[in-house]
């Protein structure tokens, strides 16, 4: 257990020092200016109109929602792929039962359109 | 004891220094590539035949000055650039680079952890990487940022669920997730798995291009209409932060690419490290192929067709596989 967690967590270490480094090394080596009107948000060159921080359309919360479901039932499918050939046909019938039932939910959130974008 | 803690630091640093130059020369490969497909030359100036561009940018970007926007939130602008940068490193882990060999006497492994999961350890890591992406795209504070945020969340959550179900015949011929054991099983190019799952190989790269925001599914940071989405506020080392994840991420789907379908570091006469390296290339020179071939897609294209296109056939190739595999 310890031999295949142990470089994981080096791996970690390593990677999140590097970023840290990379991250000091422009703020200690680069280039100071005034900044004035560079620190506000890129519009093109115009001044900035609006906020950001309007209601996000409920489309994108949907699409979370739906993921969360299907990749969970994905989830569900590698353990039986791992041992499919020692359950053989009883478990493969019953993957096919599990798939009936996802497909009837995927094609009632279709029905609904869930899933149109227009 | 000691020397299993030497040998993996070691190790470490060796991958992580060989990913960072790959992420490097991806970036020269793929502007020389694109040139030459373009009828230009691409870089050619930094040494010979441009090699040191790759050199030139990063120096460059170091002394670039670091921006912070006034209205950003602090903290997350802050983190999101090293939350997209980490796990594109970490997927790197349980990949076999090379067979097991000797070396000072010393037994070393081809790969950096033998983790029975590996593939699975592969997927949870590189969907940690959309956790980056939205932090950047909400805390800039800027309308185009936000944008390329929302839009690379959607699009990356909704073709991992095609992206996760691609391999599954892969993993129902092979039976395990263990990356070693995926490569012990495809010796001899007839026993390569790309022969059994062609139609699972094109759902894996489709799903994968859309999964690292490539072209033709970079939505996310369309330049003709986003400005450069969700690293729009991003200056100097930040920036290139998004920049190297992202070339990770592309150098780890070739590579999981090249472990599961065309036999890992299995190859004749050449020794296996460059087999591996080999194959890896191929696969990025085909992102570039298809960069410098396919338009950008429009948006609800895109999303119909991850949900309503990849994600059944996917349904349906890991079907029909398991009944092949029955029978």
């Amino acid at each position: 257990m310890f031999e295949t967690l142990f470089p994981i967590i080096v791996l970690v270490t390593v990677a999140t020092l590097i970023a840290g480094l990379l991250v000091t090394f422009s703020i200690v080596l680069g280039r100071r200016t005034k900044l004035g009107k560079k620190t506000e948000p890129y519009e093109c060159g115009v001044e900035p109109v609006g906020t950001t921080k309007d209601p996000v359309p409920i489309k994108f919360y949907l699409v979370a929602v739906l993921f969360i479901l299907f990749d969970i039932e994905v989830i569900f499918l590698y353990p039986w792929a791992v041992i499919s050939r020692q359950l053989g046909i009883f478990g493969f019938v019953e993957m096919v039962i599990f798939v009936i039932i996802l497909l009837v939910g995927y094609f009632y959130v279709l029905g609904q359109g869930a899933l149109k974008w227009d | 004891m000691l020397e299993m803690v030497l040998i993996t630091l070691i190790k470490v640093l060796v991958v992580v220094v060989a990913v960072l130059t790959g992420c490097a020369y991806s970036t020269y490969m793929e502007r020389k590539v694109l040139g030459r497909l373009q009828n230009r030359i691409g870089p050619s100036y930094a040494g010979p035949f441009g090699l040191l561009q790759p050199l030139a940018d990063g120096l460059k970007l170091i002394f670039k000055e670091d921006i912070v926007p006034s209205n950003v939130e602090r903290i997350t602008f802050a983190l999101a650039p090293m939350i997209a940068f980490i796990p594109a490193l970490l997927s790197f882990a349980v990949i076999p680079f090379s067979s097991d060999f000797e070396l000072f006497g010393y037994h070393i492994t081809g790969m950096l952890s033998d983790l029975n999961i590996g593939i699975l350890f592969i997927f949870a890591v590189t969907s940690l990487g959309v956790y980056g992406i939205v932090l950047a795209g909400w805390s800039s504070g800027s309308k185009y940022s936000l944008l390329g945020g929302l839009r690379a969340t959607a699009q990356m959550i909704s073709y991992e669920v095609a992206y996760g179900l691609s391999i599954i015949g892969v993993i129902l011929i092979a039976n395990t997730l263990s990356m070693r054991e995926l490569v012990a099983i495809q010796e001899g190019i007839t026993n390569w798995i790309i022969w059994k799952q062609p139609f699972g190989f094109l759902l894996y790269i489709t799903a994968a291009i859309a999964e690292t925001n490539r072209a033709p599914f970079d939505l996310p940071e369309a330049e003709s209409e986003l400005v450069a989405g969700y690293h729009t506020e991003y200056s100097s080392m930040r920036f290139s932060m998004f920049f190297i994840g992202e070339y990770a991420n592309m150098l780890a789907v070739a590579s999981v690419g090249t472990t599961l379908f065309f036999g890992g570091w299995n190859g004749p006469f050449l020794p296996p490290v460059l087999w591996f390296v080999i194959k890896v290339v191929a696969f990025m020179f085909c992102y570039i192929w298809l960069r410098a071939t396919f338009p950008r897609l429009r948006y609800d294209q895109l999303m119909n067709f991850g949900w309503k296109v990849l994600f059944p056939l996917a349904l349906l190739n890991t079907m029909v596989t398991a009944a092949w595999v029955m029978l």
